[in-house]
């Protein structure tokens, strides 16, 4: 099996000294020129008083500013481009259906570079051109489809950009066409199951024999699940929109955490309260700088995903540091059904309904495979009504409310007052029941 | 005096019924009728009880949610075809009925009936105009 095959075997197997050289060299670039080309850059870092040529080791990094979601929002549209827009290729936005979206530009060199990491992905799950990916993430706006669609081309290998949905179209495809590699979300692998099952096709008769899954957090059970029903080796790819897409980090065959392309996107770990370095291999808040991107360079994104990184050689032969599977956020930022939902959106949605109580709860849940956004709200005298058909009109009136605000179906239910549990601190409003370990 | 009915919302959570009756029980109030109407998610519990400002109080102290409606108690002639004669002096007038239920105990032969018209007080003129037998509020509350 070509588990050994490293895309880029100089860049992916170098020794840790000769990379901390590397990336010194780049950040110290990128920290001149997103000074030089950034207006909000050389603000922050004017207001920090920091210049470019303090950043004379690695460690000098925690000198700079962090660059936040809502510093990205509030440059909206163009406020972090550091090119002219002629010599931007692409665009792309973040998810979240409502407010600012987070713009991202490419050059030329930035496709090139998304390839490059894509590609490096694609072939820890040991894609090669001779192999057939059938890539069910969305085509668009949405990093995840052309992401994986360049890796596969810088590879060569035979892509089928069929994006998501169309369930039966995509087994029929995986089974005609002879499938070898997956890419969607790990939830929509459930779903493909599901139906495959119904539809009575035999996925274990299919050539499937390695799926890239992201875009949404998942658990080791989850993986299990889906070799099982897949039958293929189901391994995890970590990205996000505002530093490249797709690509960042990408999980192995030896399935011991995910290598991060550490000389492209060089990353930190910091205790999300004191904002200070956290210890090797301790959980905290994964921070990155982009090293070489030319459209929208980044310098100390707060991803707030939670992990923890281990630096060291992997069985795979690969030095890249490995990052632990993300298994929470630090703020209160949920993703259902691969949209963005904050609970102050909700809250906010709810407020502005004459009679309600702000006591509310958001319970999410994954009962078959998609997510599901529950919201409690406790009722009140003005509230209630005698007659169910009001209670209904009431119910209906605070769902369509809320689903206008956050762009996703959700479900109401109504319950006693005084039944929500009130605090003293910050309220725990949400309740995450999909169990990611 | 129109006839006041007390409303609680009744989560689907077990003993939530059960909580209710034994507030009015600790409260010493008599229950005269009761009706429930349930949906997948939670209930509403209508009664007509003994005194209505007194289960008031003793269910909010409990933490429900209550409502007083007005509602029109009705003497229905204890035989086949008695409430079918009222129900249609009000569907003949266009009068929407919300719902309805019945007491258990009779007043004086008949049969006494709750029911709630989308208009109160225009149905309690349609009925009055046909000679319906309607109830004074004191009378109900200690059948």
């Amino acid at each position: 099996m070509e588990d050994k095959l490293i895309w880029n075997p100089k860049a992916e197997s170098m020794l840790q000294k000769e990379r901390e050289l590397l990336q010194l060299e780049r950040l110290q670039r990128i920290v001149k020129y997103a000074y030089e080309k950034v207006p909000y850059y050389k603000k922050t870092f004017d207001a920090a008083k920091v210049k470019p040529s303090d950043v004379k080791t690695l460690k000098d990094i925690t000198k700079l500013p962090f660059t936040s979601k809502d510093d990205l929002r509030g440059a909206y549209p163009f406020g972090m481009f550091a090119v002219p827009h002629e010599e931007i290729l692409e665009i792309h936005t973040s998810s979240g259906t409502t407010g600012r979206p987070v713009v991202v530009g490419y050059t030329a060199a930035d496709i090139e570079l998304w390839s490059e990491v894509m590609a490096r992905a694609l072939s820890m799950a040991g894609t090669t051109k001779a192999d057939w990916v059938q890539n069910a993430y969305g085509y668009g706006l949405f990093t995840g489809g052309l992401g994986v669609h360049y890796g596969a081309r810088k590879i060569g290998a035979n892509i089928v950009p069929i994006s998501a949905g169309n369930t039966k179209r995509q087994l029929e495809i995986m089974r005609d066409f002879g499938t070898t590699v997956l890419t969607c979300t790990p939830s929509y692998t459930l779903y493909l199951a599901e139906v495959a099952a119904e539809e009575g096709v035999d996925l274990k008769k299919c050539k499937l024999k390695a799926g890239v899954f992201g875009a949404e957090m998942w658990t080791e059970k989850m993986r299990e699940e889906i070799e099982k029903r897949l039958n293929l080796c189901a391994l995890n790819i970590y990205g996000l929109t505002e530093i490249i897409g797709p690509g960042v980090a990408q999980e192995c065959m030896e399935k011991t955490g995910l290598h991060l392309q550490e000389d492209h996107f060089f990353p930190e770990i910091i205790s999300p309260d004191t904002l200070l370095p956290a210890a090797e291999g301790s959980k905290g808040e994964l921070v990155l700088t982009t090293l070489t991107r030319e459209g929208t360079p980044l310098i100390r994104f707060r991803t707030k995903d939670i992990t923890a990184v281990n630096h060291g050689t992997c069985k795979c032969g690969r030095t890249t540091v490995k990052m632990d599977r993300i298994t929470g956020r630090s703020d209160d930022m949920m993703k259902i059904r691969g949209v963005i939902v904050f609970p102050s959106q909700i809250e906010k949605a709810l407020l502005e309904i004459p009679g309600i109580e702000p006591h509310y709860k958001i319970i999410i849940t994954r009962p078959h495979q998609l997510d599901e956004l529950e919201v409690q709200v406790e009722t009140s005298k003005n509230m209630f009504s005698d007659e169910v058909r009001h209670i209904e009109e009431i119910k209906n009136n605070i769902e369509n409310h809320i689903e206008r605000a956050i762009g996703i179906r959700i479900k109401v239910t109504l319950v006693e007052p005084k039944s929500i549990q009130r605090s003293e601190g910050k309220a725990r409003r949400v309740f995450d029941m999909r169990n990611i370990k | 005096m129109h006839v006041k009915q007390v409303s609680i919302f009744l989560e689907n959570k077990k003993g939530r019924l059960l909580d209710a009756l034994k507030a009015l029980a600790r409260a010493k109030i008599n229950i005269r009728a009761l009706s429930i109407a349930d949906t997948a998610d939670y209930g509403i519990l209508r009664m007509i009880v003994s005194d209505v400002v007194r289960a008031k109080a003793a269910l909010e102290t409990t933490g429900f949610t209550v409502k007083e409606t007005e509602v029109i108690a009705i003497a229905v002639k204890d035989q086949p075809g008695g409430l079918a004669n009222i129900l249609e002096v009000l569907n003949n007038a266009g009068l929407n009925v919300e719902y309805v239920y019945a007491f258990a105990e009779k007043h004086e032969n008949d049969a006494i009936v709750v029911l709630r018209t989308e208009n109160i007080e225009l149905g309690i003129k349609t009925l009055t105009n046909a000679k319906v037998k309607i109830l004074e509020a004191k009378k109900v509350y200690s059948i």
